[in-house]
């Protein structure tokens, strides 16, 4: 039998519990008490498309050192739901603990061997406290929170001090709270001691970064960035996105006399929440709306329709598991060929790609300013991983300084001046035309905006020359684009490397310790992380100047191998995709396995 | 369609509104429909309303989706801003329209193609959340752009160009605003400029979603024996519940009806209209006698025209989502944006 695994502020623990029965939230204390601690973890939840009575897990890495990806691997088990019992047992590392509810007695047959196991009994414990059926559940949660506290060494002040923080307002909850989780403490005391080598010691490596999800961050980014009308139809993973903007605005953005400066109209379908977003952008207001894949397949027509006749629009897009229905509940990054080039005809769109609730924050507010400058829809990028899991980041910064770019837009003043006015005339040399707003002028600016072929003076017309005139200028506006998106992200190796890496969005923290561990063992690599979509020239040199390159995506098809090749005409060889699709945020073993073993196997056949 | 343009040469003693527009002001393209189009008397009932209520012609935005009606916004406020979105979404995008500014006058054209199929999810939607719009269908039973098949709003047992006989219920749209909430509801006919007139006046009145039917005849593809929604058809079958008339306000009032039969409707530019009662059993502020005698008397062959309904005290989408009086579209950053002292908290609460 394999000794106990002991590690202090390096290890995973992994809740398994029934949705539905209180444990997030005492589940999340948990994370924080050990931030709180100044240890950083990252932390995920796996959870099913049901409301209650099914499995979901959160886990909970704690790494010293600062690694915020899914590292895979569990060290502590809390088993608290028997539905998932095999597996749960299953998934937990040789030499790793079981920390269960042992009130009623488990078969031998149902243990390991390989494995410690930490009982306590649970239900008993709380059936003894509490007479009432949902209280004796509640706390049952606060109270192996208490047990796992002295089990693993976490400061009891500081979990006291977070229920005092999150029952602010509720004071009633506090005592009994605080009641059960010393409960759990103290019998851990008397009847566990010594039976867990896993410990959280306090270190100084978190300082000032906060603990946040990107949904939560994406709805101020839209704060910050001006959003004024928002319309949306709930799904998941991208509906908390919408209640974040509402929950914000309410703070931020309710005038003295108690008038909302904002909007937000829940759609009947996505259809007519991207129709509603053009409407309003089309007449002047900077409007979002979020979604997920099935929404962006909904909005097709629509998004041909904005990028055609030149409409800023925003789009969140909350990327989850497809196709189809797919598992709207796990995540991917599997909606980039159909962002990039969405609706019939020729169409190329601008995505971001945020590697972090940071990142959303910028993104989503500089997106604004992007689609205004532009005059066309702007995707941001997230997946369920960035959107709905609390991420480790820096806080989050605004500079005063900034004034919204709104773009080219005529005023009466110009018209009246006599300045030229075409809707669709390149006047600048960017092929950004000038737009006007509705109402502007009673009688120069006004156009007609539509989804047929036009001339630069927005007459409709079908003649060949001046439809491929205008399809022109619009490739150019794309190459614009090109200096105005956030940049792609590159740095050197150590040493001088021959392979590189290009990665994207939530896959940052997974490539970040990856590389860390290859470099130690002689395999050295250059980055590039991509943030955006045009890409700007340097992507291409990057892969020219390498004789291979790592790329690493979280979906079935090599999506960004695809635009890649196809926009900066490289050849698809050049690329060894990486390629974790099952759902589950890839982890730094994932990709260290990965290339390790393509190094190997080259170093070996150069060696032949 | 005509190629002929209209001379720019203006009579001396043409007439102006109140603003000093003259009727042309308030045209717009040469309409590229067929001879004869219902639609094209409906864009000249829309122009001559507008002229009327003395509009300023750029404070309209106007809108559509796809198919013949969807096209007429090209054809008149020529200085106006339009929208020929895509098929059956309009109501969507003149909604994100009116909440970024809510000064100006939208006005949403549309089909029984487009509204009663495609868009008919859209079309209740937007009436259902309280936009305040002037939304007219053009209603001609078919689809005229793809040559002739029938509409969802097709009578059962109407028979086609071709001789095919429509087996499908037809979905009325003025029934099924009234039931969604419009708190204004008009059915018209193209051939009658007298009664479409006053009720596009009435309905651009209205501070709420207002919806106005207008059966318009398609003169190529349903304008024959054994369509319902030809001309002759639609002239013998009209039976108007009321008339609205337009009173210019110091004007004497020539017309005289018996007691109790007539009531003013006040217009936003000051001027009212006069309600005239045709059926004295017919009130059209009751909602559900509106909607019932609809569905009884469309039940017997008869089109019900004139004003359905009204709530004179009707609100709108923005008094219920309670937004600012000044447009949404005019804020800057400094109305919007809770700046770097916003974040300190924010950050705060997430250690």
């Amino acid at each position: 039998m394999p000794g106990p695994i002991t590690a202090i502020n390096d290890f995973v623990v992994k809740f398994a519990n029934v949705n539905g029965s209180g444990s997030a939230s005492a589940n999340e204390m948990f994370a924080r008490a050990i931030l709180r601690m100044g240890v950083p973890v990252s932390s995920r939840n796996i959870f099913p498309s049901n409301i209650q009575g099914l499995p979901t897990w959160y886990e909970v890495r704690v790494s010293g050192q600062g690694w915020l990806g899914r590292r895979g691997g569990v060290d502590l088990m809390v088993a608290m739901n028997p539905q998932t019992w095999d597996k749960d047992i299953a998934s937990i590392d040789q030499g790793g603990y079981l920390f269960y509810d042992s009130s009623r007695p488990v078969p031998a047959s149902k243990f390991r061997r390989d494995i410690h196991v930490v009982p306590m009994p649970l239900t008993e414990i709380c059936n003894a406290a509490y007479s009432d059926p949902r209280q004796r559940q509640l706390f049952k949660n606060i109270t192996y929170v208490g047990a796992l506290a002295y089990l693993l060494g976490i400061d009891l002040a500081v979990l006291e001090q977070l229920i005092g923080e999150q029952y602010k307002g509720k004071d009633a909850l506090i005592a009994p709270n605080r009641q059960a989780l010393h409960t759990g403490h103290d019998y851990a005391r008397e009847h566990l001691s010594e039976l867990c080598g896993l410990k959280v010691e306090k270190l100084d490596a978190v300082g000032d970064r906060i603990f946040v999800n990107g949904n939560d961050a994406a709805g101020l980014g839209c704060v910050y960035g001006g959003a004024t009308v928002a319309a949306w139809y709930p799904i998941t993973p991208s509906t908390s996105v919408a209640e974040a903007f509402g929950k914000h605005c309410k703070k931020y953005r309710v005038d003295a006399e108690g008038h909302n400066k904002f909007a937000i109209v829940q759609s009947e379908d996505e259809i007519s929440a991207i129709g509603t977003v053009i409407g309003a952008g089309w007449n002047g207001a900077r409007a979002f709306t979020a979604t997920s894949g099935p929404g962006i397949s909904l909005m097709q027509e629509f998004l041909g329709l904005a990028y055609f006749a030149e409409i800023p629009a925003v789009i969140i897009d909350v990327q989850r598991g497809g196709p189809s229905t797919g598992m709207p509940t796990r995540t991917q990054q599997a909606d980039l060929l159909a962002c990039a080039y969405a609706s019939h005809g020729d169409t190329k769109h601008v995505l971001l790609l945020p590697e972090d609730p940071r990142e959303v924050f910028e993104f989503s507010a500089h997106a604004f300013d992007l689609a205004e400058r532009l005059q066309t829809p702007v995707f941001v990028l997230e997946d369920l991983d960035i959107g709905m899991n609390e991420w480790l980041c820096e806080p989050f910064a605004w500079d005063d300084a900034h004034v919204y770019d709104r773009g080219k837009v005529m005023t009466a003043e110009e018209l009246e001046a006599g300045k030229t006015f075409g809707r669709y005339l390149d006047v600048d040399g960017d092929a950004i035309p000038y737009r006007t707003l509705p109402g502007t002028h009673p009688t120069k600016g006004a156009f007609f905006t539509r989804g047929t072929s036009r001339d630069r003076y927005a007459k409709y017309s079908e003649e060949g020359s001046v439809y491929q005139d205008n399809m022109q200028r619009l490739l150019r506006k794309f190459d614009t684009a090109k200096s105005l998106v956030p940049a792609p992200v590159i740095q050197q190796a150590k040493e001088k490397a021959s392979f590189g890496v290009i990665y994207f969005g939530s896959s940052s923290p997974a490539v970040r310790e990856a590389l860390v561990a290859l470099e130690a063992q002689g395999i050295h690599l250059d980055t590039l992380r991509l943030r955006a979509f045009p890409f700007a020239d340097a992507v291409a040199d990057f892969v020219s100047s390498h004789q291979q390159i790592f790329l690493v995506e979280q979906n079935r098809d090599a999506q960004m191998r695809s635009l890649l090749s196809n926009e900066c005409v490289i050849d698809p060889a050049r690329f060894i995709s990486i390629l974790h699709y099952d759902g589950t945020p890839i982890t730094a073993r994932f990709i260290i396995d990965a290339i390790a073993a393509r190094m190997i196997a080259r170093q070996e056949e150069a060696a032949e | 369609m005509t190629y002929i343009t209209k001379p720019k040469l203006r009579h001396p003693a043409i007439a102006v509104n109140k603003l000093g527009f003259t009727h042309r002001d308030y045209e717009g393209s040469v309409s590229t429909l067929c001879a004869g189009c219902g639609h094209d008397s409906i864009s000249t009932a829309i122009i001559q309303a507008c002229f009327e209520l003395s509009i300023a012609p750029h404070r309209v935005a106007k809108l559509s989706g796809i198919g013949c009606s969807s096209k007429t916004p090209d054809y008149l406020l020529g200085q106006s801003h339009g929208f020929n979105s895509v098929h059956g979404r309009m109501p969507s995008v003149l909604t994100g329209a009116n909440l970024a500014n809510r000064e100006l006058i939208y006005l949403g054209v549309s089909g029984d193609g487009d509204s009663a199929s495609i868009g008919l999810g859209q079309f209740v939607h937007c009436i259902r959340r309280g936009v305040n719009m002037t939304y007219i269908t053009e209603n001609n039973g078919v689809y005229g752009l793809t040559k002739g098949q029938f509409s969802a709003t097709a009578d059962q047992g109407s028979k086609s160009k071709t001789g095919g006989v429509n087996a499908d219920s037809p979905l009325d749209l003025a029934s099924m605003a009234l039931l969604v909430g419009a708190s204004f509801v008009g059915r018209s006919f193209s051939g009658d400029k007298e009664q479409l007139v006053p009720l596009i006046m009435a309905a651009i009145s209205h501070p709420g979603p207002a919806f106005i039917d207008v059966v318009s005849p398609c003169v190529a593809f349903n304008n024959h024996a054994g369509s319902t929604k030809a001309y002759d058809f639609v002239r013998d079958h009209n039976e108007a519940v009321n008339r609205l008339d337009i009173i210019e306000p110091r004007e004497t009032i020539s017309v005289s009806y018996a007691p109790g039969t007539s009531e003013e409707v006040q217009l936003h530019d000051g001027s009212v209209l006069r309600l005239a009662k045709l059926r004295q059993d017919y009130d059209p502020y009751d909602r559900a006698a509106a909607l019932a005698y609809l569905h009884s008397h469309g039940a017997s062959g008869e089109l019900v025209t004139g004003l359905i309904y009204m709530d004179p005290g009707a609100g709108d989408m923005h008094a219920n989502l309670n937004t600012v009086a000044q447009p949404l579209n005019t804020l800057s950053e400094k109305e919007l944006c809770p700046g770097s002292a916003g974040l300190a908290g924010f950050n705060a609460a997430r250690r």
